[in-house]
Order: structure tokens, then C-alpha cells, then sequence
């Protein structure tokens, strides 16, 4: 009964959405208040309507009924609850429907705290939001129904892959979709903003808050999913170029150039048209990560069961949504007015080349990830674009971005002051390249990439943090002084300054990791030593221990440096009982310079010993403090009051002492 | 009125992307390949491994319809595919031809087998990729359906699996099998 209960509100929300969508935009046309008043209730029905429609499925996971075929083929009665529940979005049926429920969500959100928007352009925003609703809920309804039943019903399902059985998988779909879609949000204000004809500062403020907040989400998924590869699959990378995790990274270069944009047009007027162009853009990669996981156009390891219906269905969504918000941008882009007029070097300019860089950064990452389809298309053979291409095109275009990452921020509005900058940044570039110096000739001269790499990283770091301190004028004020500036920044600027030395930390991280990893692969009896970066590790015994669902083979492994460090690791090799399937669970121990990985393996017949795996990955642990930077310099951003409060004025012009009234 | 028009740009790349994946969504990456599909089975001949006493030849595939599966003990996804090969042998549904794909040892490949079982009827080993090149591997594991008459009928590509056993390749032999 709850299972149809939960189909049947999943139909009425799809109506829901197509009234939201409908009545109140003819509403606006016809300015009769009556009629768009119906939009903010209707976009909070559509909601607990999904989300009804969402708390039945997860009932079905929960109590285990396997009459529901999306329930039999996606778990079993010996997963432990939580995986039972993230089962709910691990397949491809659920994972839509979470996609809506957030879609709605957003649009919940918008009709509750959007009271200071001007009310016409919250009920076109509200109409374009529940626009996507009506397709993606027909998506689900006509051909991904999670509500299908089966008769008679299977004795047990057929269980989870393993390899989802893990919190870092369980929590990484909501938080990617949680970003994904919250573009949704900002595409629906730009596409509302064009059909109002009208862009202005405010429109920009408005935009400015959800788009972080997506952003800030896309951020913590996608570090997530890195994280969870990282530990997982036992090889000690993190990022494979894979062209599913390309799909979200594409919409996070987009949304973090659209972050970037929607300043200028708050704080300067300018560059509307651009943003509203980026906003589009940063859905419609969301939605083509969508297509391309979904449709099985492309290889990959994250593809769901592909199915050429929902293919074209997609594509159809793809095609009518974005492109029918490209062709109003068409007709209406060109009389959007920009009066901003400014030297090229200034704040606006230094914006303006960050977003050319991550536009062209995503455009050819974009290249590279259809390629391989372009190619099979025009039946030229079968291909395949691998990492070296995406490092050789993505890593040049980071080197001038982060220069310029160093230099933007202290430039003014309009016209920025390039000498007293260069001033400023003397110290920090000399420190930057001393580093980078030391590291090419004491660590290792082999890499001159990498040494750049590490001077880019501290010239990133420093040039932020003396930001910071001219900011609070550090040592030319009284120091007391200071402080009270330091409590009076605006929180917005704070953020600012976190997400960039967030990014400096990162950029270490992912340098340090991917040039001087140190790999030992042996077979290892007990008592055996290996020494690797240093440490040395002895295999003290390997035992069987038994999991809820799996049996282990696990490794204990001992390692030392020196005298004072002693710390035991336990890999484990993980066989599932309901799936003949077996997942490597590496052990990792993380200091301050990286991280001591192990993995156990197989039984090596001949010698009686276990072959192992051991790597040293340096600075790893900066690449996710550095992530966790970003997401919390997005997070203390968001809280700014200047993101809430109504209209702004042009407040160009804002210096550095201003106290914002509370 | 170019800047106009350079406002059209962004629908016109749309288009054009949405040409091409249309045109993609016909196609499978997974099976529809190679350039061996419906031609014979190029002439290839491997000696046997370790212990073996037949390797495989062009000239074993004749009245019988056969799967013809890549494998490697280095390959993961090939000990994920394994269960499900014995079971084929097992039920004897169809016999399995293997070819042994770039081993760095002689005993690894025929080790392997002793440890999880030996599918095959037929083990031709390729350490230099001869074999594999006839057939235009890309990757292990790999499958391919061979008719009665040494035709190449269907690629498969990655571990095979019961859901695309049913899918594809079960109709498939069941076809060429009532021919």
C-alpha cells in the first residue's frame, strides 16, 4: 500500500510542477496577482509531495520488500541499515528520484526565503524551477519507475555492490546532487532574468548565494567520491580522468567561474550578459554529466545499466532546456546593458582572465571526454583520451590562473594600481621562488613541473595571507587596531580567503602526491621487512576475521622510523558472500607529510607469503584539508549578511574599514 | 550585427553536440567494434601453456559455435568473471576457447587455473600479444562469439556478467545455435 501510496503523490507532484510551471507565468503576463500567487504554495506542495514519494522507497529498502523490483535488485537482507538506506540512491531509479526531490527542494527554499525578491521574477524563477520538475519527474515516471513490483516476490534481493558499502559512497551521491542541481537554481534565474528582459545588480546578489551554496556542494561531493577511490580501490590514486568524473568536475569549473563573474556583475554592472551565459552553462554540463551516465554513450566504470530510452529522453531534456534558454539568450542577451567600464588591469580584469582560463579549462576537458565519441561517430575507429591529455591540457592553463589567483585580489575596481601590487608581492614572489628553487635542487631535480608546481602553491599561500594583512593593515596600525579589523571583515571576504588558501594547500597536495608517490609491490612471509620512504614495515600475520556480510583477510602490519614512531596498520581483503566480489580495503595511516598506505593481496601459492602493496603518498592529507578549506571558506561566505539582506546599493566603492550595520 | 550573431553561437555548438550524441546513443561501446565482426577468424596460431598439452589455432573453430574469452592472472576483472565461466562449464552451455594474454611468467597463466579452475577447452598462450592482435584486443577481459562456419559474430567487452549473458550474448548463441 505505501509503495503505491508513494507512486501515486509522485504522479500528483509531476501535476503539481506542470501547474506551478503553467498558471502563475500566465499569471505574470497577465499581472493577475491571484494567479501568481499560486506559485510559492505549489512549489512547497510539489515538494513534500516528492518527498512523500522518496520516504515510501526508502520504507520499502528499509523493511526489506523485495516485491519491488528496484528493492530486489539493489539489496539484501544482510546489509546493515545504513547501506540499506543509501541503497535508496545507489541505482540508477532512486538516485533520479533524489534528483528531483532536490530539484524541488530548491524550489521550496525559494518560495519560503525568497521574500525579498521583486515578486514577478520569484514567480518566473519558481516557473522555470518547476519547468525541469515536469521533465525530470516524467523522466522518472514514464521510464524509470522505482515503484515497479514483481510477482511473486524473490526470497532475497540480489544485494548491493559491495564496493558502495562504504560512508564515504553512501553520502557522496546527495552531496554531488545537492551541487548538481543546485544549478538548477541559478539556471532558473538567468533564464527568468531573460524573459524579464532585466539584469541588474540585485538580480546579481540574488544569484550569488546559490551558487556558492552549489558550489560549496559540488566541492564537498566531489572530494568525497576522490576520497572515497583514494582509500577504496587500493591503488593509491585519486583522480582518474574518468569520464564521469569529468562530468562533475565540468559544472564545478563552470559554477566556480560563474562564482567568480556574478561578483563583477553585482559589485560592477558588468559582464551581465557572461554570467547569465555561465549559468546556463553550469546546468546544462549538470545535466550532460546526467546524459552521459546514464545513456552509456560513453564507457565508463561509473556507468549506470545503460538503456537507450532514457538516453534519448535525456537528450530530448538536455536539448528543449538548455537549448531553448540559449536561443532566449539569443534574442534577449544582446540588449542586456553593460555600463561597467574599467582598465584591463583591475579587479574586473583579473576576474575576467580567471574566468577565460576555467571556461577554456572546462571547454577542453569537455573536448577530451567526447572525443572518443566523436570519433566513433564519424566511424573513424574506436579511441580512448586517457590522463595524459587531460594533464597536459589542464595543468598549463592552472599555472597563469594561479599567478593571477595571487595578483586580483589587492587590484581595485576599475582601475588597479599594477606598481604598488608588484610592490606589495615582491616578498611573497621571491619567497615562492626560493621554494620552488629548494625543491628542485634538494628534493628532486628530475621534475621542474612539480618545483613550479610547489612555488605556485606558496606563492598562492603567502600572496592571500599578506592580502589579509593589508587588509587589516598588520603592523601599519596599532595592533589592537588590527584585530577589530580582523573581526570587521566582511564574512564574504573571509570566505575568499579561505577557499584560496584552501586551493594553495590542495595545489601541494596534488603536486607533491602525484610526482613523488613511492611504490613497493612484494611478496612478503611473516616477519618480513620492507622499507619504504623510510619506514619500515614488518608483516607481523595475516587472519581471517569474519564481516557482517564478507569474510576478511587481514593484514597487521607494524611500522616503524626511528624509535618514537610505531604504529600498526590492518589492510584488509574483503570477500562478499552475496556477490562473488572482493574489495581491497587499504590501510592508511596519515602524518603531517603524507600518508603510509597499505593493501594486502592475494595468497602467493608458491612461497606461502601474501603479497602486498605498500605506498608512500605524500601530502595527500593537504589535498583534503585544502578541500575542506574551500568548502568552509564557501560555508563562513554564506553566512554573510550582505547575501540576505534586499536590494543593495551600488556599493562600488566600498573601503576596507566599512562596518557593516548590523 | 556580428555581435548579434555571436550571441547564436552557444545554440549552434548545442546543436551540433546534440547531432552527435543522438547519433552515439544508436551505438554500444561496448560491443559494437571491431572490424572482425562478421569476417573469419584471422590465422593466428598459439603453442600451449605450461603444462597443456594443445594450444589453439585458427583452425579449431569449425561446426561448433564457441566463445573465445582474453584472460590474464594480472587481469582483476578477469577473476571477477571467472565464477561465472565455470558455471558455463559447469552447465556446459558452450565451450570456451582462452587465450593466456601477456603473462610475465610461463607458470602464472596455468597457476591461475589451478587455483580458481580451468574453464577452457582450448588454452592457446600469447605472452607477445599475437593472438590478440589478430583479434584487435583492446583490453582483458574480452569475448568473442565465433559461429560454425569461423565467423566472427559479436565482441563483448569487460567481464560477462548474468545480466548481459541474458542481454546479449545468450540470445545471440541461441540464435546462431538454431540456425
Amino acid at each position: 500500500m505505501i509503495i503505491e501510496s508513494g507512486h501515486f503523490v509522485l504522479i500528483l507532484s509531476l501535476l503539481m510542477a506542470f501547474l506551478q510551471s503553467t498558471v502563475p507565468m500566465i499569471g505574470v503576463h497577465l499581472r493577475n496577482n491571484q494567479l501568481m500567487a499560486i506559485a510559492a504554495p505549489a512549489a512547497i506542495i510539489q515538494f513534500v509531495l516528492i518527498l512523500g514519494s522518496f520516504l515510501a522507497l526508502t520504507y520499502a529498502y528499509v523493511v526489506s520488500d523485495f516485491s519491488v523490483i528496484n528493492v530486489t535488485s539493489n539489496s539484501h537482507t544482510a546489509k546493515p541499515l545504513l547501506y540499506k538506506v543509501s541503497g535508496v540512491w545507489g541505482n540508477h531509479e532512486g538516485s533520479m528520484l533524489l534528483w528531483a526531490l532536490i530539484l524541488s527542494g530548491y524550489g521550496a527554499a525559494i518560495a519560503l526565503f525568497g521574500g525579498n525578491l521583486t515578486p514577478t521574477l520569484k514567480v518566473r524563477v519558481l516557473g522555470v524551477q518547476a519547468m525541469l520538475g515536469v521533465g525530470i519527474l516524467a523522466f522518472i515516471l514514464f521510464t524509470s519507475n522505482p515503484f515497479l513490483r514483481v510477482f511473486p516476490a524473490p526470497e532475497n534481493g540480489s544485494g548491493l555492490n559491495p564496493l558502495l558499502q562504504d560512508p564515504g559512497l553512501a553520502f557522496h551521491p546527495p552531496l554531488l546532487y545537492l551541487g548538481y542541481v543546485g544549478l538548477s537554481l541559478t539556471f532558473s534565474f538567468a533564464v527568468a532574468a531573460l524573459i524579464e528582459g532585466r539584469v541588474d545588480a540585485a538580480w546579481a546578489r540574488w544569484v550569488r548565494p546559490w551558487t556558492l551554496a552549489a558550489w560549496g556542494f559540488l566541492t564537498g561531493g566531489i572530494v568525497l567520491g576522490s576520497w572515497w577511490a583514494y582509500y577504496e580501490l587500493g591503488w593509491g590514486g585519486w583522480w582518474f580522468w574518468d569520464p564521469v568524473e569529468n562530468a562533475s568536475f565540468m559544472p564545478w569549473l563552470a559554477a566556480t567561474a560563474l562564482l567568480h563573474s556574478s561578483i563583477v556583475s553585482e559589485k560592477r554592472d558588468s559582464l551581465k550578459s557572461w554570467t547569465i551565459f555561465l549559468a546556463i552553462v553550469a546546468f546544462g554540463l549538470s545535466l550532460l554529466g546526467t546524459f552521459l551516465v546514464r545513456s552509456g554513450v560513453i564507457t565508463s566504470v561509473h556507468a549506470f545499466a545503460s538503456d537507450p530510452t532514457r538516453g534519448v529522453f535525456i537528450l530530448l531534456l538536455l536539448v528543449v532546456t538548455i537549448g531553448g534558454a540559449f536561443l532566449l539568450f539569443a534574442w534577449r542577451g544582446p540588449s542586456l546593458k553593460t555600463d561597467g567600464i574599467f582598465h584591463p588591469v583591475s579587479r574586473e580584469g583579473g576576474l575576467i582572465l580567471n574566468n577565460f582560463i576555467l571556461t577554456i579549462a572546462a571547454a577542453s576537458i569537455l573536448l577530451g571526454t567526447l572525443y572518443p565519441l566523436f570519433v566513433d561517430v564519424l566511424e573513424l575507429g574506436k579511441v580512448s583520451v586517457g590522463a595524459p591529455y587531460f594533464e597536459s591540457v589542464f595543468v598549463p592553463m592552472m599555472i597563469p590562473m594561479i599567478v593571477v589567483m595571487g595578483i586580483a585580489p589587492f587590484l581595485r575596481w576599475k582601475r588597479g594600481d599594477f606598481n604598488k601590487t608588484t610592490n606589495k608581492l615582491k616578498v611573497v614572489g621571491v619567497i615562492s621562488l626560493i621554494g620552488g628553487c629548494f625543491v628542485w635542487l634538494i628534493v628532486d631535480r628530475s621534475s621542474a613541473l612539480s618545483s613550479l608546481g610547489i612555488a605556485l602553491s606558496i606563492w598562492l599561500f603567502s600572496a592571500t595571507f599578506v592580502e589579509l594583512t593589508s587588509r587589516i593593515k598588520l603592523f601599519q596600525v596599532p595592533l589592537k587596531d588590527s584585530m577589530r579589523s580582523i573581526i570587521r571583515q566582511p564574512r564574504a571576504s573571509w570566505g575568499m580567503t579561505f577557499a584560496h588558501m584552501g586551493l594553495a594547500i590542495a595545489v601541494a597536495g596534488i603536486t607533491a602526491s602525484s610526482t613523488w608517490k613511492v611504490e613497493s609491490i612484494q611478496v612478503m612471509k611473516f616477519g618480513d621487512q620492507v622499507k619504504v620512504a623510510g619506514y619500515t614495515y614488518t608483516l607481523k600475520e595475516v587472519r581471517k576475521v569474519q564481516g557482517p556480510n564478507y569474510i576478511a583477510t587481514r593484514g597487521i602490519f607494524s611500522v616503524k622510523k626511528g624509535d618514537n614512531f610505531n604504529v600498526t596498520l590492518k589492510p584488509e581483503k574483503r570477500e562478499y558472500q552475496t556477490r562473488t566480489m572482493v574489495t581491497t580495503e587499504a590501510a592508511i595511516y596519515s602524518t603531517f607529510f603524507g600518508d603510509l598506505y597499505a593493501v594486502v593481496g592475494d595468497r602467493d601459492e608458491n612461497s606461502g607469503g601474501y603479497i602486498t602493496r605498500i605506498y608512500f603518498n605524500p601530502l595527500v592529507p593537504w589535498m583534503w584539508a585544502g578541500a575542506i578549506l574551500m568548502v568552509l571558506g564557501a560555508a563562513i561566505s554564506l553566512t554573510d549578511r550582505r547575501h540576505r539582506v534586499g536590494a543593495p546599493a551600488r556599493n562600488a566603492n566600498i573601503g576596507t574599514s566599512q562596518v557593516i550595520v548590523k | 550585427m556580428m555581435k548579434r550573431l555571436a550571441y547564436f553561437l552557444p545554440l549552434v555548438l548545442l546543436a551540433i553536440l546534440a547531432a552527435y550524441f543522438s547519433a552515439g546513443l544508436g551505438r554500444d561501446p561496448q560491443t559494437l567494434d571491431s572490424v572482425l565482426i562478421n569476417k573469419k577468424v584471422p590465422e593466428f596460431s598459439l603453442p600451449p601453456i605450461r603444462g597443456f598439452n594443445a594450444g589453439l589455432s585458427n583452425n579449431d573453430f569449425l561446426n561448433k559455435v564457441v566463445l573465445v574469452n582474453i584472460f590474464g592472472s594480472w587481469c582483476v576483472s578477469c577473476r571477477i568473471e571467472h565464477p561465472f565461466l565455470m558455471e558455463l562449464k559447469k552447465k556446459g552451455v558452450i565451450p570456451i576457447y582462452g587465450i593466456n594474454w601477456r603473462e610475465q611468467n610461463q607458470d602464472d597463466g596455468p597457476r591461475w587455473l589451478k587455483k580458481f579452475g580451468n574453464p577452457y577447452s582450448l588454452i592457446g598462450d600469447d605472452p607477445k600479444s599475437r593472438g590478440a592482435i589478430a583479434f584487435g584486443v583492446t583490453g582483458a577481459p574480452e569475448t568473442f562469439l565465433v559461429d560454425q562456419r569461423g565467423i566472427v559474430r559479436l565482441k563483448h567487452m569487460g567481464p560477462i556478467t548474468q545480466q548481459n549473458w541474458n542481454d546479449t550474448l545468450k540470445p545471440a548463441i541461441d540464435k546462431l545455435k538454431n540456425r
